[in-house]
């Protein structure tokens, strides 16, 4: 039996289908509304004007349908607003085998501001370059290998 | 020179601020001097377009008159749009592209950061989430207009040229408005001090304080903003409530 929370957690995000939207950090909570005992989900954009939010709702209703929940609500919050530090250790690691190259840690009240390489992710070069710091969606930049020459996605830490 | 707006006015104009930009930087899709560039401003529409719907939603709310985000955008006339002139502006050259992001965002990076510690919840989280993308574009057109001011003679002429064309529309930006949850008239030094350092940087002049055109939230606006309305309107007044 799959549990609500299981069911919502699967659900892949539209635009980088390697990872689920739980993994991205996108999903918030799976919760039941104590007082109408309805089945609350909670997820929160990662990029205010990001096109994927329509299919990802979509895709929430069908998975909970299939799991027995045809009326659960969708809530969708702001604050606090979404951070690539949200995306967890199994989401890092297939952007990276999916050649994106997961963000390093936003620095948060650090005496010395780091910028870490970003390695690329076919070779693992640290001998890298930045393109443009926008890329084919917006949470990602385009940078290229200089070592393999290869040009691959950045997920931006924001 | 100040204002005295509501809060469904303030929020209004902040909204349209953004929609106006978003339409604008999207006409270079497709046009844009190279490709990476036609993505860059691609996605800093989109992320103005974000946050357009997130104040046009919530100004909906504020009015009670059950208008939503797309009556807001699709269904008003020009004298009914509450955005500042800047935004407007026809995109000219590349550079005059550049000008004007460049005082957009260093506009917008303080706006909304002040914005996310206001005592208006729903205006503090859209604040909270903006002013993460709009540091993004500032840098990007920071990086754009040091390139071209201190790049060749013909690109330095071009850029002053177009920062001296667009200047005289950022003191609009900054028309007191005591009451607001941000007053703009607060988020002038914080422009001036990014601003000087970048153009500085990128060996152009400051232009001189002269004209100071404006009007845009009383509904006054340049010739230019009925053409966009008409391109960004027609479908939907032509389709009610299309879809696809």
């Amino acid at each position: 039996m799959t549990t609500p929370r299981e069911a919502v957690a699967a659900v892949v995000d539209p635009e980088i289908r390697v990872v689920t939207i739980d993994e991205l950090g996108i999903l918030r909570s799976v919760d039941e509304d104590p007082a109408t005992g309805r089945l609350v989900v909670t997820i929160t954009p990662t990029y205010t004007g990001c096109p994927a939010m329509d299919v990802i709702r979509t895709d929430i209703r069908r998975a909970l349908a299939a799991a027995g929940h045809p009326d659960a609500e969708i809530r969708t919050v702001y604050t606090p607003a979404w951070s690539t530090d949200w995306i967890s250790a199994s989401g890092r690691a297939k952007l990276a085998a999916a050649g994106i190259a997961p963000p390093a840690p936003v620095r948060t009240g650090s005496v010395v501001p780091l910028t870490l390489a970003v390695r690329c992710p076919r070779c693992g070069s640290p001998e890298t370059e930045q393109v443009s710091r926008f890329g084919s969606t917006a949470c990602k930049a385009l940078w290229r290998c200089r070592s393999c020459s290869e040009p691959f996605d950045h997920l931006k830490a924001l | 020179m100040s204002e005295r707006s509501t809060l469904f006015d303030f929020t209004l104009g902040l909204g349209d601020d953004a929609l106006i930009a978003a339409q604008r930087l999207g006409e270079w899709t497709s046009r844009a001097p190279e490709m990476e560039e036609d993505i860059a401003l691609a996605n800093i529409a989109l992320d103005q377009l974000g946050a357009a719907r997130l104040l046009l939603t919530y100004a909906g709310e504020l009015e009670g008159a059950g208008r939503n985000e797309d009556d807001l955008a699709y269904l008003r006339g020009d004298r009914e749009f509450r955005n500042r002139l800047l935004v407007e502006l026809p995109n000219g050259d590349f550079a005059v592209t550049m000008a004007k992001l460049f005082f957009l965002a260093a506009y917008q990076l303080p706006l909304y950061t002040a914005l996310a510690g206001c005592a208006d919840e729903r205006l503090a989280a859209i604040g909270a989430k903006a002013r993460k993308e709009s540091a993004y574009h500032l840098d990007h057109a920071s990086l754009w207009v040091k390139r071209l001011g201190d790049g060749t003679e013909e690109s330095h002429r071009r850029m002053q040229a177009a920062v001296d064309q667009v200047w005289p529309y950022v003191h609009e930006l900054f028309t007191a408005d005591p009451a607001a949850p941000v007053d703009p008239a607060t988020l002038r030094a914080d422009f001036d001090a990014h601003v000087s350092a970048v153009l500085a940087e990128a060996t152009l002049t400051r232009p001189a304080d002269g004209w100071t055109p404006g009007g845009g939230r009383a509904g006054v606006h340049t010739e230019h903003l009925s053409y966009l309305l008409a391109e960004m309107q027609v479908l939907h007044r032509a389709h009610p409530g299309a879809r696809w």
